[in-house]
C-alpha cells in the first residue's frame, strides 16, 4: 500500500561514536520532537550483559575510525532505500564498558508502526554482520575476544 | 605507498597496528589484496598464520572488499577477523 500524494517525511540521521558513557533516555529525547509527521517511534538499546555462569567485568570496544562511521551511513542509506523513515538515531560505544552500560541504541521513526520495527531490526542485524567494531571481555578467568557468531549473519541474510 | 592497517586480534597476534608497504611498479601486473596477503604472509610465523586465514576480512579505502581488488598508489588497506559490534 502506498500513499496516493507521498510527500517525504523530515529525515533527519544521527550517527554517533561515544567513548564515554551515554544515557539511551537523552538519546531517545533526542529523536522524540513532536512535529507531528510520524505516528511512530520504534528505539531498541543493547548493553553489556554479566552472568553468572559468564561473568565479565568489564569489556572492551575497539573500531575503525572512519569506516565506523562510513559503515553505518551506509546500512542507514539501504533502510531509507527501502522503507519510508524519518529520523534515524545510531549512537555505538566505544573503548571500556561495564556490565549494564549500553552498548548500542538505535532509534526509528516512521508514518507507521511497521516501517518502523521493520528499519530497526534490519539495521540492528546489518550493524552485527558489517559494521567494524570488535569487542573483548575481562573475564575472571581472563581477556577473550568475542567470536563472530554465524546466527548474526543468517540474521542479515532473511532481509 | 600503501597503508596496512590491524585490527583487534589480528593487531594482537602480529603486534602492529599499522605498516606502510610500498607498490613496487615492476611490472605491468596489478597488485591486489590477494598479492598484499601473500606478501604479508611471507614475513613468516604470526604473519603466515594470520594471512592464510580465510576467515580474515579485508576493507579498501574503509569499504569491504574482497581478495580480487586492485591495489593503487595511497591506497588504505584493513585486515581484521569477523566483526563483533552491537
Amino acid at each position: 500500500m502506498s500513499d496516493i500524494n507521498f510527500h517525504p517525511i523530515t529525515q533527519n540521521t544521527i550517527v554517533k561514536i561515544l567513548d564515554t558513557a551515554f544515557d539511551p533516555a537523552a538519546s531517545l529525547g533526542e529523536l522524540s520532537t513532536a512535529d507531528g509527521e510520524y505516528g511512530a517511534l520504534v528505539t531498541f538499546t543493547g548493553m553489556v550483559r554479566d552472568l553468572a555462569e559468564n561473568p565479565v567485568n568489564a569489556m572492551f570496544l575497539e573500531h575503525y575510525p572512519g569506516m565506523t562511521e562510513q559503515s553505518l551511513q551506509a546500512i542507514i542509506d539501504t533502510a531509507r532505500e527501502r522503507w519510508a523513515l524519518g529520523q534515524i538515531t545510531v549512537t555505538h560505544r566505544v573503548g571500556m564498558l561495564y556490565p549494564g552500560d549500553p552498548i548500542v541504541f538505535i532509534g526509528v521513526s516512521s508514518r507507521h508502526r511497521r516501517e518502523a520495527f521493520d528499519a530497526c531490526q534490519f539495521i540492528m542485524d546489518y550493524l552485527k554482520m558489517d559494521a567494524p567494531f570488535w569487542k573483548k571481555e575481562f573475564t575472571p578467568k581472563g581477556e577473550y575476544w568475542v567470536e563472530a557468531k554465524i546466527s548474526d549473519c543468517d540474521a542479515a541474510k532473511r532481509w | 605507498m600503501i597503508k596496512v592497517l590491524f585490527f583487534a586480534q589480528l593487531r594482537e597476534k602480529l603486534d602492529c597496528s599499522q605498516l606502510d608497504v610500498p607498490l613496487t611498479a615492476a611490472s605491468n601486473a596489478p597488485f591486489t589484496v590477494a598479492d598484499l596477503k601473500a606478501q604479508l604472509a611471507s614475513k613468516g610465523d604470526a604473519w603466515q598464520s594470520v594471512f592464510t586465514d580465510p576467515q580474515v576480512l579485508s576493507a579498501l579505502n574503509q569499504i569491504m572488499c574482497n581478495n580480487d581488488v586492485v591495489l593503487t598508489n595511497s591506497d588504505e588497506v584493513a585486515f581484521f577477523p569477523p566483526v563483533t559490534g552491537g
